[in-house]
């Protein structure tokens, strides 16, 4: 596969155009909002725990193919997971998509691993990162709109 | 030069869209200087469709920059050695090129600056902090660069002056009735973009200039993406102040122009101050240089002027209303091959535009549009193109945008498209 079709994996495609756990989530315990300015990738993350454990997860907003199949995936993958586990699987993640390009995967990221791609494209990497940036914000209980850590200018 | 405020374009209705225009010019022998063009990106032949970010420079440009390093290099205005003279004469030479450009009545008002930002910075901290009291309206457009918002709204800020904005109608042409109404006697500034960077509008300065004196005001026109499209006559615009930076029309970064009307610039106070704006300092008192030199506050870059002004032989060699007609046909050659791409939808449709296309392709965010074009070799800007309230007016976080140069083709054009046919597919799968 070239890098491109690595990046533009099916999957990925597919929860672009259909997103899982999209949407509001009334009994919500925790929110966050995240933001990248330049490609203006913006989303809501709605979350509820329950005897610190992540008892249902959605998210809502707008973003590129990217951002928009991270979050997807992330809800889907964290639902059910102790919170400790969650924050474990965040610095998996952004371990994955900022490592070097030849690392191994690590495999505990399971359906995670199609994003792994994204690492040959250095612009992207905040595009994928920005959902869990925004859930771990939720999470710690961070009120402020987050963003990836970027170079954006404008 | 064409009266741009009066008489609608002529667009060549019956053409085959698929045809591709002629040029007035040696285009090819002209990318044959600008040598970047001819490089290979990610294993694919570059088309460079960024230029309202930033053009690639013609090897005179660089050699006239290198060539001053290497041989005249020295301070200016200082010393009475050879090297300082040659190189204040090559400054000196440069301003008198740009003059010429823009066709400035005077050297006096001819101001070297680090671009069009520090250029508005200027006049809004000098003129502005002198100038504006609580109840004074800064008119900008719906249209504007950030580097035209928030130098202003800085000022408002602190002098509590109010900024005002004059809205956009949905073909991305300025409403000039609501502009007009805007404007009033406490109108101080109108601060409006000669051509806009994001969807390539050509706003009627000479108008907007003549309505903004009749109210009392002065007008700044922000010319960043008009030189390198056309002929520009600041006298003939009747504008008060034109800024343009000198890396958008083939010179080097790091140098721009600050032109203003030599009365409004004798009165207002320096911007930066030290070397070569004084003309004596005492700890009790300073005079300060005449202009232009009291607004070039240090050592100015001396060989991105020598760059820049050879940028402008070139333009002027080939001619501006040559590079205008070109990039005009280019435009109307690119309009009709983008509405191929299904889907696709362009955003801002002004009867007088530039050769700047901004658009958006339904289900695909610019983003993943950019990246696509990125591993075809070609190089778009996407984004919000700093123009976040045009975006907002317009419902949309970015979108994709292409920008021709004098040495863009047809077949930069047809690049383009066959990758965004690339883009369309990935997705559809």
């Amino acid at each position: 596969m070239n890098p491109l079709q690595d990046l533009y994996q099916q999957v990925i495609l597919d929860h672009n155009r259909s997103p899982h756990n999209f949407g509001a989530l009334e009994a919500a315990t925790h929110h966050g909002e995240g933001h990248n300015p330049l490609c203006g990738d913006h989303y809501h993350v709605h979350v509820v725990v329950e005897d610190d454990r992540i008892a249902d997860i959605r998210f809502e907003g707008d973003g590129c193919a990217i951002s928009k199949a991270s979050a997807s995936l992330m809800t889907g993958v964290l639902k059910g997971l102790p919170v400790a586990e969650a924050r474990d699987m965040a610095a998996r993640f952004r371990h994955m998509i900022t490592d070097d390009v030849s690392a191994q995967t690590d495999e505990a990221l399971g359906k995670l691993r199609v994003l792994a791609g994204v690492r040959e494209f250095p612009m992207r990497v905040k595009c994928a990162a920005l959902a869990w940036h925004t859930m771990t914000a939720a999470l710690e209980g961070r009120e402020e709109i987050v963003g990836s850590d970027s170079d954006e200018t404008g | 030069m064409r009266n741009i405020d009066t008489e609608p374009r002529a667009v060549p209705l019956f053409r085959n869209i698929h045809e591709h225009p002629q040029a007035p010019y040696d285009v090819a022998a002209l990318r044959r200087t600008v040598r970047i063009l001819d490089t290979q990106v990610r294993d694919k032949p570059l088309t460079y469709l960024d230029n309202a970010a930033t053009t690639q420079k013609p090897q005179s440009v660089i050699d006239a920059v290198s060539s001053f390093y290497a041989a005249d290099n020295a301070n200016v205005h200082r010393g009475v050695h050879l090297l300082s003279q040659r190189a204040t004469e090559a400054y000196e030479d440069a301003r008198e090129t740009l003059r010429t450009f823009i066709n400035a009545p005077n050297l006096r008002e001819m101001i070297f600056t680090r671009g069009a930002t520090e250029s508005i910075n200027l006049v809004a901290h000098s003129w502005g902090y002198a100038n504006l009291a609580p109840g004074d309206e800064i008119l900008i457009t719906h249209m504007e660069h950030h580097s035209n918002i928030v130098p202003w709204q800085i000022v408002a800020q602190t002098t509590g002056a109010k900024l005002v904005v004059a809205p956009v109608n949905d073909r991305g042409e300025l409403d000039m009735q609501a502009y007009q109404n805007l404007l009033g006697p406490q109108t101080r500034m109108v601060a409006a973009t000669h051509v806009s960077n994001s969807i390539g509008t050509i706003n009627p300065i000479k108008e907007i200039a003549a309505l903004a004196h009749d109210a009392g005001a002065l007008v700044l026109a922000d010319g960043a993406q008009a030189v390198p499209h056309m002929a520009v006559d600041v006298q003939d615009l009747n504008v008060d102040f034109y800024v343009f930076s000198g890396h958008k029309m083939y010179g080097p970064t790091g140098i721009g122009v600050l032109w203003g009307k030599e009365h409004l610039l004798r009165d207002m106070p320096p911007y930066q101050s030290g070397g070569d704006m004084i003309l004596s300092v005492d700890f009790e008192k300073t005079t300060y240089n005449s202009l232009p030199y009291k607004f070039e506050a240090g050592t100015p870059n001396i060989a991105g002027a020598v760059g820049l002004a050879e940028a402008v032989r070139v333009m002027q060699g080939i001619g501006m209303d040559a590079i205008e007609a070109w990039e005009q046909d280019l435009l109307t050659y690119a309009t009709g091959k983008l509405h191929t791409v299904p889907g696709l939808e362009i955003v801002g449709e002004a009867t007088n535009k530039a050769a700047v296309i901004s658009f958006t392709i339904e289900g695909i965010h610019p983003h993943d549009v950019g990246t696509i074009l990125d591993r075809e070799g070609v190089a778009v800007r996407t984004g919000h193109h700093c123009t976040q309230p045009l975006m907002k007016r317009f419902g949309i976080p970015a979108t994709t945008r292409m920008s021709l140069g004098m040495y863009s083709t047809p077949e930069d054009i047809d690049a383009l498209v066959e990758a965004l046919l690339k883009v369309v597919e990935v997705f559809e799968s």
